[in-house]
C-alpha cells in the first residue's frame, strides 16, 4: 500500500484521504502503552506508510541496545533498565511486552533496516530528575508503594565505580548512527506505562510519581478491558496522560464528558472497538490527536506542576529529535512513535531556540542502559512495578489472536479449568460465550471485553464461585509469562552492586573455598555477615553458614565461602528482584513470604530478614505471618512457630534490629496458642498426645523468652492450669503441665503429690497413669533428680506401681521404661537405691513446721559438713572449717547454693544437700549442666563430686 | 392449587392488590413498570414485557427520559443484575446463589415481574415437594370419570410458563429431593415437558425462563447433579458492601420490628448496633474492619438478618430486665449465640477473636468484659 501520508494529516483534513498537501509532516502514532490495538494500529500503519526511520518515545541511550531486540534469544516481555551508573538504586524501567505498540515498531523498523530510534530525554537527565526530586517523591510514593523504602536509595554507594559504562561492545553499530549520545544499548520502550518507574531503593516504581515518565497511569488502569483485539484497526492512544490519575486525567476527563465512568472503556469503546470499518491504518490516529490536541490546549493553559515542566522539556527535547530525524530522512520519511498525550506538542511548530534554550542547564548523572527480564507479573500493577495493566495475559491474549479473540479465550479458561479438575464442557464454554456476548450488548458495547468474559466465566463455568476466577485471573488474565534476554546483554545493576560491596567489605569471591569468621561485633564484619545472608534469600550460594568452631556465642559466625561461576548466572536471574542487593533482597523477601507453603517457612523467612537486616521486608512478612498465624487452626503449627520467632527477637537484641513488630506478632500467636492450645488437646491418641507434650514444652519456653509482654506467662500459667485439670487431656500431657506449674513454683506446698495422687489413684486406667508419670518426670528434663529429692513424689509413684493389677503392668511397662531409662545412669542408680531401701525410712512424714515438704525435718549435719568446703573454696574464704554459726542453716544454705550456681552453674548437683537440690532440679538447664558437669573432672568439679559422693552416701 | 388448566387464567387470588399483606410485585410497582415499558424503545426478546436494559433499569433504579424515577429494588453490584438479567436473555435458567438474606427471593420476584408481568409462577421447594409440583398432577375426579386427557391433567407452574412463555420460579432449589430436581433437566436442555400418560407433550415457547434460588451454606443438601448444574448461569448475590449500609439495614429493621413487639425505642442504642454488625462483619469475612488483622471466621452464616436478631433480643432484654437503653450486656449472650453454633471449633474462634480484636479495642472495654462474662 502506497499511502505516503501520515496519519495526521488524516486527521487534521478530516477526509482523511491521501492529502499531498500534508506530504511533508512526520507520521505521527499517538499510542495507549501496552495497548495492544495501539500496537496492531501501529503496525498497519508501518506498513501502509513504510517510513525510512522510526523514532520511539524512550531513552536514546539505548539506540545501541536496538539490535539486541532482533536476537532470537530475545523474549518479550523484557524492560530496559536505566540506572545511574554509581548509584543503581536509582533506576528507572521501560518494560514492553510483545502487545506494546512501541516494541511492535522496533520489531518493524528491525525487519525492515529501518534505522530505530529513541527519542524521549535521555535518561541521564530523567534520573538526576529523581534525585532532585527525591524528598517530594518519597512521601507520594511511600503511600502508594506501602513503604517499600525508597528511602534505601543507599546515597552512601558514591563509589565510583560507575565509571565502566557496560557499553555492550559489538552492538556499537547500531542502525542508528549515533548523534553523539554514548548511550548504552537499550531500546526503548514504551513508556511503558508507568514505565519510567521512579527506581526507588525497592526498585518497585509505582505508575504515580515517576518523575520523568509520564506516568500513564491512565493508560491501563482497571479491569481491563481489553481492547477487544478482534477489529483491525484501532488506534489506541496511549495518553499516557493520567500521570497521576488525581491531578489530571485527559482520559478520564473525555470520558466522563460522554458519560462513561470508567475511562479505559471509553476507550475501548470509541478509539479502539469504532474503528473497526474504516479501512484507513491512519483514521485512528488521526482521530486521537484531534481529541488530544483539544485537551492539550484546555491542558497547557492551567499547567503549573513541575511534572508539567518536565513533560515540556521532555516535548522539547523529541521536536529537536524530530527535526534532525526529519532533515536526514527527509520530512514524510519518518514516523514517531509516542504516548498520544505528545502528539500535539510534538505537531506544534515551535522555534529551535526556544527548545534549546528548555534544555539548558539539565541536571545530569551517568547513566547505564540495559535488557532486563521482565515477567507479565510484573507488568500488573500488583507486581509492584506498576506499568500499570492489570491484564497482560489478556492483551497478549487479544494481540495474538487473528481472530474470535472471546471464544479462544473462553476455551483456554475451560482447558485450564479442567486442568485443575473442574468439569467443563463444551456446553459451558458455547453458553459463556453467548452470555458474555449477550452481556457486551445490554451494557452497550461493540464486542465482550475482559470485564463482560470475566463476567460470564465467574456465572458459567465457575458456578459463581471467585475461587476459580481467582485461579483463572493470576494464570491466564496476568499470566506467568517470563521474559528473557541474550546473553549479550549488558550487566544488571545488581552485579555492579555486589562489586562495589564486595570491594568495600573486602570480601573478594574467589573459587577456593575458605572458612570466614565474624564477629557481629564489628561493624565491618557485622556488615559482611547482612550481605552473604541477603544473597542466601536471593538464591546466591555463595557464602553457607558453619557451625563456629569454639565460643557458642551469638555475636559469632562462620561461613564458607565459595564462589562458583555459575554464581554469576544468579545474580544476573536475581536482576529481576531489583538494583541493590538490599532492593532486591528485601524485594524477593517479600514475594517469598506471601508464597509461602506454611506457617513455619514464614517465621524461618522472619528470621532470615532479620539476620539479613531488612527492615523494610519485615512488615510484610510480619503481616503475612499473622495472617498465616490467624488462618492457622493447627495449634501444633502454631506452637512450631513460636520458638523461632522467641528466637529472632533475640537475635534481633544481639543485633540491633528493631524487632517491635516482630515481639508484637509473637504475643499474638502466644494468644491464639493460649486460645486453642485446651480444645485441641482432646481426643489424642499416643503419637499425637507426645507431639502435643513437646509444643507445650516448646510454648513454654518461648513464652519465658518473650519477657516485653508482662501479663503472657500469666495466662500461660492459667492455660497450664486448665491443662493439667482437664480429665479429656491425655495423661502424657497433663502430667508436663503439672510439672511446668510446678518448676515455675506455681503450685502449693504439697499440691504436686496432691494432684499426682489424684492422678495415680485407683480409678485411673494404669496406662493414662503411666503417660501421666512419663509427661511429669520424663525425658532429659530433670524429671529424674525431682524423684530423687521429693521423696513422697517417688513414694507416690512406688505405691502406684505396686497396685497395678498383673496383667496390666506388662502393657504399662513399655511406657514405664521409656520414661525411666532416659535418666542418666547416676540417677537411675539413685531411684534404684532409694527404691530398694523402701519407704519411711528417712522421715517419709514431714512434720507439721517442716520447711520444704518431702524432705527431712531436720538438718543432716553430716552432709552439710560435706559441703562446706566447696562452698568456702567458691567464695574464696579459705579452708578453715569453723563452725556455722547461722541460725537457719537451711536458709542460709538455699541462699548460698543459688550463689554458687549462678556463678558456675555447675554445681547444683554437687552441693545439693536437701534443702538446695529442689532449687536445682527446679531449673532443667541448671539441672542438666549440673549432671553433665559432675561427670567430668576439672578444679571446682572434682569438689562438686565430692557433694555429689556425700548426696550418694546418705542414699546408702 | 387451584390453578385452571386455562393459560390465560387470572391470578389464582381474587384478592385485591391493596387489601394484600404484602401485594406481588408487579402490582406494587405498576406504574413503574408501566412507565418503563411506554417508553422503552429497545429490542425486546420474545415475550418480554420490556428489554433487557429496561429491566435492569427496574431492578438498579434511575431516571427515565420523561424524568419518572424508578426506585432501586436491589442495591448492590450493577454487574449481578447485569449478569442475571442477560442470563434470561439468553434462555438460560438463572441460578440465584446467597446466604439467607441476601435478597435472593426478591431479585427473582422482581426479575419475573418486570420480565413477564407476573411473578406468581412459583414453586416453593421444600424436602417434601413432589415431582407434580415441577410436572403435572391429575385431577382424579376428572381421570377416573373420563380417563387421561387433557382435562383430567392439573399443570404445575413450570408447565404454565412453558405454554405461556412466561418466567417461573423455584424457590430454595437445593433443598428439593435431587430425584425430583432432576426433573428440571429436560425442561431446561430441550423445553418442553413430555407427557407419556397421554402421548403428548408441552413444549416451551419462546420467553419462556426460569429462576432459581438456592442457599449457599446449604449446598450439602440436596447438591445438584452436574448435569442439572450445567443448564444454570449462577449468580452469587453478596453480602452488603460497607459497614455503613448494613447498620443501616439493621437499625431500620430493628426499629420497625420493634413497634411491632410494642418494645420502647432505644435512643442510644445505635453505638451497640454498630458494635454488633461490626462484630458478625468481620468475623464473616475474616478479617478486621481496619483490615490489618485476619480472623477466622465460625460455621454459622452471620447474615443481616441475625445482626437484626440480635439487637431486637437485646432490646428486649434491656427494655423488660435492664434500663430502656441497649447496652453491651444486653447484646452479648446473643452475639454468642450466634457466632457458636459448634460448641468446639466456634468456641475458639470466637474466643481468639475476643483476645486477639476485642480486647484491643479502644472503647470496648465493656463490650469485652459482658462478652468474656457470658463466655466463660
Amino acid at each position: 500500500m502506497a499511502a505516503p501520508v501520515s496519519a495526521e494529516e488524516a486527521a487534521a483534513s478530516e477526509g482523511g484521504g491521501p492529502d499531498p498537501a500534508a506530504a511533508g509532516r512526520p507520521l505521527l502514532l499517538g499510542v495507549r502503552h501496552h495497548g495492544p490495538g495501539s500496537a496492531r494500529a501501529v503496525r498497519a500503519a508501518l506498513e501502509a506508510a513504510r517510513p525510512r526511520t522510526v523514532l520511539i518515545e524512550g531513552p536514546p541511550e539505548a539506540d545501541v541496545l536496538i539490535p539486541l531486540a532482533a536476537d532470537g534469544d530475545m523474549r518479550p516481555p523484557v524492560a530496559l533498565l536505566a540506572h545511574a551508573v554509581d548509584e543503581p538504586g536509582r533506576s528507572s524501567f521501560w518494560p514492553m511486552a510483545e502487545f506494546s505498540p512501541e516494541w511492535v515498531a522496533l520489531r518493524w523498523a528491525l525487519e525492515h533496516g529501518v534505522p530505530a530510534r529513541f527519542i524521549d530525554l535521555p535518561a541521564t537527565h530523567t534520573l538526576a530528575w529523581q534525585r532532585h526530586e527525591e524528598p517530594e517523591e518519597a512521601e507520594e510514593e511511600a503511600e502508594e508503594a506501602e513503604g517499600s523504602g525508597e528511602a534505601e536509595g543507599r546515597p552512601e554507594s558514591a563509589e565510583a565505580e560507575g565509571g565502566c559504562a557496560v557499553r555492550t561492545p559489538g552492538l556499537g553499530d547500531g542502525p542508528a548512527p549515533d548523534r553523539g549520545r554514548t548511550v548504552e544499548r537499550g531500546e526503548g520502550g514504551a513508556g511503558a506505562g508507568g514505565g519510567s518507574g521512579v527506581g526507588q531503593g525497592s526498585g518497585r516504581a509505582e505508575a504515580s510519581a515517576d518523575g520523568p515518565g509520564d506516568a500513564d497511569g491512565s493508560g491501563a488502569d482497571d479491569e481491563g478491558r481489553g481492547s477487544g483485539g478482534v477489529d483491525g484497526g484501532r488506534g489506541s492512544g496511549g495518553v499516557d496522560g493520567g500521570r497521576d490519575g488525581l491531578r489530571r486525567d485527559p482520559l478520564g476527563t473525555l470520558a466522563e464528558v460522554a458519560g462513561y465512568d470508567d475511562p479505559e472503556r471509553w476507550w475501548e469503546d470509541v478509539v479502539e472497538h469504532r474503528a473497526t470499518g474504516t479501512k484507513d491504518p491512519f483514521a485512528p490516529f488521526a482521530a486521537l490527536e484531534e481529541a488530544m490536541g483539544a485537551l492539550r490546549e484546555t491542558y497547557d493553559r492551567d499547567a503549573a506542576t513541575p511534572e508539567d515542566g518536565r513533560d515540556l522539556v521532555r516535548e522539547a527535547y523529541m521536536r529537536i529529535q524530530l527535526r534532525s530525524a526529519q532533515r536526514e530522512f527527509g520530512a514524510d520519511g519518518v514516523a514517531v512513535v509516542c504516548g498520544a498525550w505528545h502528539v500535539p506538542a510534538l505537531r506544534r511548530k515551535v522555534a529551535l531556540a526556544a527548545d534549546r534554550a528548555l534544555l539548558k542547564g539539565l541536571p545530569k548523572v551517568r547513566a547505564d542502559l540495559t535488557w532486563v527480564p521482565w515477567t507479565h507479573r510484573r507488568l500488573a500493577r500488583a507486581g509492584g512495578y506498576g506499568a500499570g495493566i492489570d491484564a497482560p495475559g489478556w492483551y497478549a491474549h487479544l494481540f495474538a489472536s487473528r481472530d474470535r479473540p472471546v471464544e479462544r479465550w473462553l476455551t483456554r479458561v475451560a482447558v485450564l479449568l479442567r486442568e485443575e479438575d473442574r468439569i467443563v464442557s463444551s456446553a459451558h464454554v458455547i453458553e459463556a460465550v453467548r452470555l458474555a456476548e449477550t452481556l457486551a450488548a445490554l451494557r452497550g458495547r461493540p464486542l465482550p471485553g475482559l470485564s463482560e468474559t470475566t463476567d460470564a466465566v465467574r456465572a458459567v463455568l465457575c458456578e459463581g464461585s471467585d475461587v476459580p476466577l481467582a485461579l483463572v485471573r493470576d494464570r491466564l488474565v496476568v499470566g506467568d509469562v517470563l521474559g528473557e534476554v541474550p546473553a549479550g546483554a549488558p550487566a544488571v545493576p545488581l552485579q555492579r552492586d555486589l562489586d562495589r560491596l564486595q570491594r568495600r567489605l573486602r570480601l573478594r569471591p574467589e573459587a577456593a573455598e575458605r572458612e570466614l569468621a565474624l564477629d557481629l561485633r564489628k561493624e565491618n564484619d557485622a556488615e559482611r555477615s547482612r550481605l552473604l545472608h541477603r544473597l542466601r534469600l536471593l538464591g546466591v550460594e555463595w557464602g553457607e553458614p558453619a557451625a563456629s568452631h569454639g565460643s557458642t556465642g551469638t555475636f559469632r559466625e562462620t561461613w564458607r565461602l565459595r564462589w562458583e561461576p555459575e554464581l554469576a548466572v544468579r545474580v544476573a536471574e536475581a536482576g529481576v528482584w531489583g538494583t541493590t542487593v538490599l532492593a532486591a533482597a528485601t524485594a524477593k523477601a517479600e514475594t517469598d513470604a506471601a508464597a509461602a507453603g506454611g506457617l513455619a517457612q514464614v517465621t524461618e523467612l522472619a528470621e532470615r530478614c532479620l539476620l539479613a537486616a531488612l527492615p523494610d521486608a519485615l512488615p510484610t512478612v510480619m503481616r503475612v505471618l499473622a495472617d498465616r498465624a490467624a488462618l492457622d487452626t493447627d495449634v501444633g503449627h502454631l506452637a512450631q512457630a513460636l520458638p523461632a520467632l522467641a528466637r529472632s527477637l533475640r537475635y534481633g537484641d544481639v543485633r540491633g534490629t528493631d524487632t517491635g513488630a516482630l515481639a508484637e506478632v509473637a504475643a499474638g500467636l502466644a494468644e491464639r496458642i493460649f486460645v486453642g492450645l485446651p480444645p485441641a488437646c482432646v481426643s489424642l491418641d499416643a503419637d499425637a498426645a507426645d507431639r502435643m507434650r513437646r509444643h507445650v514444652d516448646a510454648v513454654h519456653g518461648a513464652v519465658g523468652m518473650l519477657d516485653e509482654h508482662v501479663d503472657l506467662p500469666a495466662r500461660w500459667r492459667a492455660v497450664l492450669r486448665v491443662l493439667s485439670r482437664r480429665d479429656s487431656v491425655p495423661g502424657v500431657v497433663r502430667g508436663r503441665a503439672v510439672r511446668l506449674l510446678l518448676d515455675e513454683g506455681e503450685l502449693e506446698p504439697g499440691e504436686a503429690a496432691r494432684v499426682m495422687g489424684l492422678a495415680l489413684s485407683p480409678g485411673t486406667p494404669p496406662g493414662d497413669a503411666a503417660a501421666w508419670i512419663e509427661g511429669f518426670v520424663g525425658g532429659g528434663s530433670g524429671g529424674g533428680l525431682l524423684l530423687v529429692h521429693d521423696e513422697r513424689l517417688l513414694a507416690l509413684v512406688d505405691g502406684w506401681l505396686t497396685t497395678v493389677p498383673a496383667d496390666v503392668f506388662t502393657d504399662v511397662l513399655p511406657l514405664l521404661r521409656r520414661t525411666f531409662s532416659a535418666y542418666e545412669p547416676g540417677v537411675r542408680r539413685t531411684l534404684g537405691e532409694l527404691v530398694r531401701r523402701g519407704p519411711g525410712k528417712r522421715g517419709r512424714e514431714p512434720a507439721a513446721h517442716a520447711g520444704t515438704p518431702g524432705f527431712a525435718t531436720g538438718l543432716d549435719e553430716r552432709r552439710a559438713d560435706a559441703v562446706l568446703p566447696v562452698i568456702r573454696l567458691l567464695l574464696g574464704l579459705g579452708p578453715d572449717p569453723g563452725t556455722a554459726e547461722d541460725p537457719d542453716p537451711g536458709t542460709a544454705e538455699e541462699g548460698m547454693a543459688r550463689d554458687v550456681t549462678s556463678r558456675e552453674g555447675t554445681a547444683s548437683d554437687g552441693t545439693a544437700s536437701d534443702g538446695t537440690a529442689y532449687d536445682g532440679a527446679a531449673d532443667d538447664r541448671m539441672g542438666d549442666y549440673g549432671r553433665g558437669d559432675g561427670a567430668r573432672a576439672g578444679g571446682v568439679k572434682a569438689d562438686g563430686e565430692t557433694g555429689g559422693g556425700a548426696l550418694a552416701g546418705v542414699g546408702a | 392449587m387451584s390453578v385452571s388448566v386455562d393459560p390465560t387464567s387470572e391470578k389464582p387470588s381474587g384478592t385485591e392488590p391493596a387489601e394484600a399483606l404484602r401485594p406481588h410485585a408487579e402490582d406494587a410497582f405498576a406504574a413503574e413498570l408501566a412507565a418503563l415499558a411506554a417508553q422503552d424503545d429497545r429490542p425486546r426478546p420474545a415475550r418480554w414485557k420490556m428489554s433487557p436494559w429496561a429491566v435492569a433499569t427496574y431492578l438498579l433504579g434511575g431516571v427515565l427520559p420523561d424524568g419518572t424515577a424508578i426506585s432501586p429494588k436491589y442495591v448492590g453490584p450493577r454487574r449481578i443484575v447485569e449478569v442475571a438479567v442477560t442470563t434470561l436473555a439468553t434462555d438460560r435458567a438463572l441460578l440465584l446463589l446467597g446466604v439467607p438474606g441476601t435478597a435472593k427471593t426478591w431479585v427473582s420476584e422482581h426479575l419475573a415481574a418486570a420480565v413477564s408481568g407476573d411473578s406468581t409462577l412459583l414453586v416453593q421447594g421444600t424436602a417434601g415437594t413432589p415431582e407434580e409440583a415441577i410436572r403435572y398432577g391429575w385431577n382424579y375426579a376428572q381421570l377416573l370419570a373420563h380417563g387421561p386427557s387433557r382435562d383430567a391433567l392439573v399443570p404445575s407452574p413450570v408447565m404454565r410458563a412453558m405454554a405461556e412463555g412466561a418466567t417461573v420460579r423455584v424457590e430454595e432449589l437445593t433443598r428439593i429431593p435431587a430425584d425430583v430436581q432432576d426433573t428440571l433437566i429436560t425442561v431446561l436442555s430441550e423445553k418442553t415437558l413430555p407427557i407419556p400418560e397421554l402421548g403428548q407433550e408441552v413444549q416451551a415457547v419462546r420467553g419462556f425462563n426460569l429462576i432459581a434460588t438456592a442457599n449457599d451454606r446449604d449446598r450439602g443438601v440436596n447438591e445438584l447433579s452436574s448435569a442439572l448444574r450445567r443448564r444454570f448461569n449462577t449468580v452469587v448475590l453478596p453480602l452488603p458492601e460497607s459497614v455503613e449500609a448494613e447498620v443501616d439495614i439493621v437499625a431500620r429493621r430493628v426499629d420497625q420490628l420493634g413497634r411491632s413487639l410494642d418494645l420502647p425505642p432505644a435512643p442510644d442504642g445505635f453505638e451497640e448496633i454498630r458494635r454488633v454488625v461490626t462484630v458478625f462483619r468481620e468475623l464473616r469475612d475474616g478479617v478486621t474492619s481496619d483490615g490489618r488483622t485476619k480472623v477466622k471466621s465460625p460455621s454459622g452464616t452471620l447474615s443481616t438478618a441475625e445482626a437484626i436478631s440480635v439487637v431486637t433480643g437485646g432490646l428486649a432484654l434491656a427494655a423488660h430486665f435492664g434500663d430502656g437503653v441497649l447496652r453491651s450486656a444486653d447484646v452479648a449472650a446473643g452475639i454468642l449465640g450466634a457466632v457458636v453454633r459448634d460448641p468446639a471449633a466456634d468456641r475458639v474462634v470466637w474466643q481468639e477473636y475476643l483476645e486477639a480484636v476485642v480486647r484491643e479495642r479502644a472503647g470496648w472495654t465493656d463490650f469485652y468484659r459482658a462478652c468474656r462474662e457470658v463466655s466463660a
